[in-house]
């Protein structure tokens, strides 16, 4: 694979197309919910990400984002990752996707733990977009903290 | 290519590229560009295209060797110390200044060592606040700004002829206006007159937008500013490099520039000010080798350049500085220029045949080669990469210039900028590359 389709691996690419959690929703009634801006004044990209919370439960993740192909689909792919898991398991899945991706590319995705989000490994070896992959996930995990 | 010179030779007369008016040739650029050996570069398994010249330039090998030099044989203090090295070491920077004094037009007393564009200006603000906080006595009035005054910018400026003003206002009172862009990026030169009035105090512009290329008509804003008795201050960083500047020609009070943008090394630039002035303005960094005379209560400073460079100067940087426009001269800007938009043209044009492509900027504005376009479904930051995965180095981003893109509807954009050794083949390796972006990225319908 040449360091290009390394870096934009399809899943990727299929990702940044689908956008999945789009578009900022409204908390049902009774839900917990917290909010992040993320913004990388280095290329512009940002995102206005919410964590709506049942209980402990993540029940959705939204957002509203513009940006390149890779912090697009890195929302994305959160956000299906997210649904439906309890809030400390959410908190040890971002703090392994920062690990592969302040690795270099040292350390492995797991693909069973991270779902698309190992497709992202690839991404570890180009430090200048590694904040691109990161910002939804730093989004999310401010909003959690928001949303306690 | 006789262009190695090491040191700073008094050679060509000023604006000596002037007198060619026709462009480099294919054969030309190909011989200068053994001189670059970064351009020798692989990217991966690609050969280099460089297309960022306007974010920074390559340094030819005499720029190189000239710093070497220096370090091997003159290495010492300047201006302090009698002893052998030390003068060799003064003559050398003040060779370098003169030779890029002449360079722009300027008396050698007229040029100030900064360590670049951005604290050329800032250099600029704050002597004005300093003026305004009461520093400098009577000669410094004008330079007094206060609540009532007005600075005035363009909405092109980059980032770096911008926030120094904004900072300015802040801290005098003055109000900042500015001249708008039209829709496609044109200065609105029909509204100068009426944002540049009698409360003007200063108008400080750039000659050539670094994220479009776009060429401001400078002597129109001049005149504005003198029929109300404005000071004006030119950004010379984009046109320095790429065009004959004459500063007197050009008859602005002060302009700045960056080295590593004309082919010298990093952490060197200049300020240009008309000599009067100079030496009318209070310092803005204050310390060593700017007095005369210093007691525990107060100071007195040295006349221009001097005053405005207090501490250990950037000897080595200045002396690469003066063998690039050694080397530019001796090519002559003129034909540089020449051959800059013959390349500007052949990727405008190219870009205006893909699909999908916009290229942004106004029409019918001379520019120099500087093409900067927007993919549609393609995040310019993607389009980076791409660029690079062939060998294409190109800016992607904001390029410093958050309002212009703000203005043009975008909030990043992609920059292909040439300078003298870039060929035809590196224009087409670059379209060729764009031409394929949407696909890769399944944007295309
Ligand atoms: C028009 C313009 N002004 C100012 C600057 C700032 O130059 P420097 O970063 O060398 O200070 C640049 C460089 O990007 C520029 O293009």
């Amino acid at each position: 694979m040449s360091g290009l389709e390394q870096l934009y691996q399809q899943i990727i690419l299929d990702h940044a197309k689908r956008r999945v959690g789009d578009g900022l929703q409204e908390p049902a009634p009774g839900h917990a919910s917290g909010e992040s801006h993320q913004h990388n004044p280095i290329c512009g990209d940002q995102i206005q990400l919410r964590v709506e919370l049942d209980g402990t439960r993540i029940v959705r993740i939204s957002w509203d984002g513009t940006g390149c192909s890779i912090s697009m689909a890195a929302a994305s792919v959160l956000t299906e990752l997210a649904e439906g898991v309890e809030r400390d398991e959410l908190i040890g899945l971002i703090d392994q996707f920062r690990e592969v991706m302040r690795s270099r590319g040292s350390v492995e995705a797991d693909e069973e733990v991270l779902g698309d989000g190992a497709a992202f490994a690839g991404v570890a070896k180009f430090p200048a977009r590694v904040k691109c992959a990161m910002l939804a996930w730093v989004a999310a995990e401010t909003a959690l903290l928001a949303a306690a | 290519m006789a262009a190695a010179q090491n040191v700073p030779q008094p050679s060509a007369g000023p604006g000596a590229g002037q007198q060619h008016a026709e462009a480099l040739d294919a054969a030309e650029v190909s011989r200068l560009r053994a001189d670059f050996p970064i351009l020798e570069t692989q990217v991966g398994d690609q050969p280099l295209v460089y297309l960022d010249s306007g974010a920074t330039s390559q340094n030819p090998r005499c720029v190189m060797e000239a710093e070497q030099q220096y370090y091997e044989q003159f290495n010492a203090a300047v201006h302090r110390g009698a002893h052998t090295l030390a003068v060799e070491a003064t003559d050398h920077f003040e060779a370098a200044r003169a030779a890029v004094a002449r360079f722009i037009g300027a008396g050698d007393d007229e040029v100030v060592w900064t360590s670049n564009a951005t604290e050329a200006l800032n250099l600029l603000a704050y002597a004005f606040s300093n003026a305004s906080a009461g520093r400098g006595g009577s000669a410094a009035e004008r330079f007094r700004l206060g609540p009532g005054d007005e600075i005035v910018v363009t909405e092109l400026e980059h980032h770096a002829n911008l926030i120094p003003w904004q900072e300015l206002a802040f801290r005098t009172g003055a109000a900042l206006k500015y001249i708008p862009v039209d829709a496609a990026g044109a200065l609105r030169m029909d509204l100068a007159p009426e944002v540049i009035g009698p409360r003007t105090r200063v108008v400080a512009f750039t000659h050539v937008s670094n994220m479009l290329g776009t060429i401001t008509d400078v002597a129109a804003l001049v005149a504005l500013a003198r029929e109300v008795g404005a000071l004006t201050v030119l950004d010379g960083c984009q046109s320095v490099p790429h065009l004959p500047v004459d500063v007197k020609r050009l008859d602005v009070d002060f302009m700045a520039f960056s080295g590593h943008k004309m082919l010298g090394p990093t952490g060197i630039g200049a300020l240009y000010g008309r000599r009067e002035l100079l030496n009318a303005m209070p310092p803005f960094l204050t310390g060593g080798s700017m007095i005369t005379t210093v007691t525990m209560e107060r100071a007195e400073f040295l006349e221009a350049p001097n005053r405005f460079e207090a501490g250990t100067q950037r000897i080595s940087q200045a002396v690469g500085l003066a063998a690039a426009v050694g080397y530019l001269d001796e090519v002559g800007m003129g034909r540089v220029a020449a051959w800059e938009e013959r390349l500007g043209a052949r990727m405008a044009d190219g870009l205006a045949q893909l699909p999908g492509i916009r290229l942004l900027g106004p029409d019918g504005v001379a520019r120099i080669g500087t093409a900067t376009f927007d993919v549609e479904g393609v995040h310019p930051h993607d389009v980076g990469q791409f660029l690079d995965a062939r060998g294409v180095a190109v800016r992607v981003g904001h390029h410093c210039a958050q309002p212009l893109h703000r203005a043009l509807g975008v909030t990043a954009s992609t920059r292909a900028s040439t300078y003298l050794y870039n060929t035809e083949q590196d224009v087409d390796a670059m379209l060729n590359a764009v031409a394929d972006v949407r696909g890769f990225f399944g944007a295309e319908a």
